[in-house]
């Protein structure tokens, strides 16, 4: 399995002031290497850095001549500054796609979690089940509320929230979590992508109501492959794995919250 | 590909060409397998090994630097039994030389492990003295001679035929010191080296980037200090040298082999082009075909210092 590519910059937008949306051209790499929703591709940013930067795929598609997949990311460091920098037409060398993905089956039925830009991938997974998602979206306000056309369109229901109240729900996605498995309890798992402690404070509340619960976890990375074991993720029972090749999803049971 | 002669040879072990993956930066070869056939490869240095499983540290385990990066792994593995059960008969299915890599707490651990991968039957052993990344033995044996020397003496009498190379650790005053003691107690090569102890901070928040604080500086930025200490060594000791240390193309193996490297490793250059290797295999071709020389052999020790 041949998993680097020259890939190019179909399209670039800004979704709000922060979060970079772009389109790539892919070869093959989503026909040869599509495992499920929740993947990440390793972006090479220019020269002068010798780590590649792991982004989640946003959404992916089999295309002719060229599979085409979407990722969405925020200037953090001078890496994704150096990608958000770069214009359509312009070449990259990605990595793909690389990990597990959530293990989503086509028929069944969902609730969606994602938090700030672990938003973005939890597009993928609205887009993959053949049963209309749930979907609950949390941002810090309402400026940063992005892609909600976008799951409207592909979701039975969408449940805004934003840290300040500006927009949506007034709190945390849990709470919003809360209220949804309260009443109905019919999902076959609650997917969730964003900062550790949503992650945590998300699968607290599908386990007090008996949904299994499937998270995206992020680690600082090296390889992207899983040779070189930098990046850890505390299990449960005393393990270390790795977000790279053993995630970045893992049941929310496994992990160790309190590392 | 230049018509010149790749092959070498290290303490009596012949690979194909002078190209090996450094330990802990290659698994133990299933992951980089999927970009190229293992067999380009001369030789595989495998993820280091303890006597038993470890989990290593918590993360976060590594941190970009200028130039380099600093890993704070802590020798996670699965413990030398299961390589031997489960890795091992992987990387046999290739044609390519196959150096283990063992860490112990106490010189015993050394030789109980030796004795395990000789009868398993690997072609070489690297003996590790020189982790900066564990608290017990690790590097406190690469930097004191009387240690090093005692380890190696243990490693080689459970070694059986099987050669031993000692790696040693850059983070000492003088490493010719530890060279020799090394080498006076039977070492038969020595790998150098391993990685520079730092340190990064982040400036908002006052934490070391690592959740170890500290860790082992490899990438672009070590290699001159990588040629130094290879030449140094070189100088001082007749054994020969597995060079590394910054690699990443095939000029900077071309330095390691002119200070006296007879073969060279690759390490963190693969995280960022997995191809590395084999551009490194390439690029060293050429440069030995553009100098003239029938093998790349001659390059070793070629160096003409002022």
């Amino acid at each position: 399995m041949k998993v680097e590519h020259k890939c190019k910059i179909l399209e670039k937008t800004m979704l709000n002031d922060s979060a970079v949306s772009m389109v790539l051209e892919v070869g093959d790499m989503v026909k040869t290497s599509f495992k499920h929703p929740g993947q990440f591709v390793h972006v090479k940013c220019g020269d002068g850095l010798l780590l590649r930067r792991p982004i989640s795929v946003c959404s992916c598609a089999v295309g002719s001549p060229s599979d085409t997949l979407r990722i969405v990311f925020e200037e953090r460091g001078e890496g994704t500054k150096w990608l958000s920098n770069r214009p359509a037409g312009h070449p990259l060398d990605v990595m793909g796609l690389l990990g597990n993905g959530f293990p989503m089956k086509k028929e069944g039925r969902y609730l969606l979690v994602g938090g700030g830009i672990g938003v973005p991938p939890m597009l993928g997974c609205a887009q993959f089940p053949d049963q209309k998602a749930t979907a609950i979206l949390g941002f810090r306000s309402k400026e940063k509320v992005m892609l909600l056309d976008e799951f409207e369109a592909v979701c039975e229901k969408v449940l805004p929230a934003t840290d300040d109240g500006s927009f949506g729900y007034h709190g945390f996605v849990d709470a919003l979590v809360k209220q949804e498995l309260e009443q109905d309890t019919h999902y076959d798992a609650v997917l969730a992508c964003g900062p550790k402690p949503m992650l945590r404070n998300v699968a607290k509340v599908a386990e007090a109501f008996g949904v299994p619960c499937l998270v995206s976890m992020e680690e600082r990375m090296g390889c992207g492959v899983g040779a070189c074991l930098v990046c850890a993720c505390d299990m449960n029972d005393g393990s270390r794995k790795h977000v790279c090749k053993d995630g970045p999803v893992f049941d929310a049971k496994e992990v160790d919250w309190n590392a | 590909m230049p018509n010149v002669d790749l092959q070498v040879n290290l303490a009596g072990m012949t690979m194909k060409n002078p190209v090996v993956v450094a330990s802990g930066t290659f698994g133990f070869g299933r992951e980089y397998g999927q970009f190229f056939d293992l067999s380009e490869l001369g030789g595989i240095c495998a993820k280091g090994l303890t006597l038993h499983r470890r989990e290593g540290n918590p993360a976060p385990r590594i941190a970009e630097t200028p130039m380099g990066i600093l890993n704070s792994v802590g020798l996670q593995n699965p413990g030398v039994d299961a390589f031997i059960a489960s890795e091992l008969p992987f990387l046999r299915q290739y044609d390519v030389k196959v150096i283990a890599n063992i860490s112990g707490n106490t010189p015993e651990e050394y030789g109980i492990m030796c004795e395990k991968l000789a009868d398993a039957g690997v072609d070489m052993i690297e003996v590790n003295i020189s982790c900066p990344n564990v608290k017990a033995g690790g590097l406190a044996y690469g930097t004191r001679p009387e240690l090093a020397a005692e380890v190696t003496k243990v490693a080689k009498a459970h070694a059986g035929s099987v050669p031993v190379m000692v790696k040693l650790s850059p983070n000492v005053t003088d490493i010719t010191e530890i060279a020799k003691a090394v080498a006076d107690a039977g070492a038969d090569a020595l790998s150098l080296i391993n990685t520079l102890r730092g340190m990064r901070i982040d400036v908002m928040s006052n934490r070391p980037v690592l959740k170890m604080n500290t860790g082992g500086l490899s990438g672009p930025a070590v290699l001159p200090v990588a040629v130094r200490m290879v030449w140094e060594v070189a100088n001082a000791v007749k054994l020969p040298i597995l060079g590394m240390g910054g690699v990443s193309k095939g000029e900077d193996a071309v330095q390691l082999m002119l200070a006296g490297a007879s073969a060279v490793a690759v390490g963190t250059a693969l995280f960022a082009d997995p191809y590395t290797p084999l551009t490194v295999r390439d690029g060293l071709a050429e440069i030995a075909h553009r100098k003239g020389l029938s093998a790349v052999s001659q390059l070793t020790g070629g160096v003409n210092p002022w």
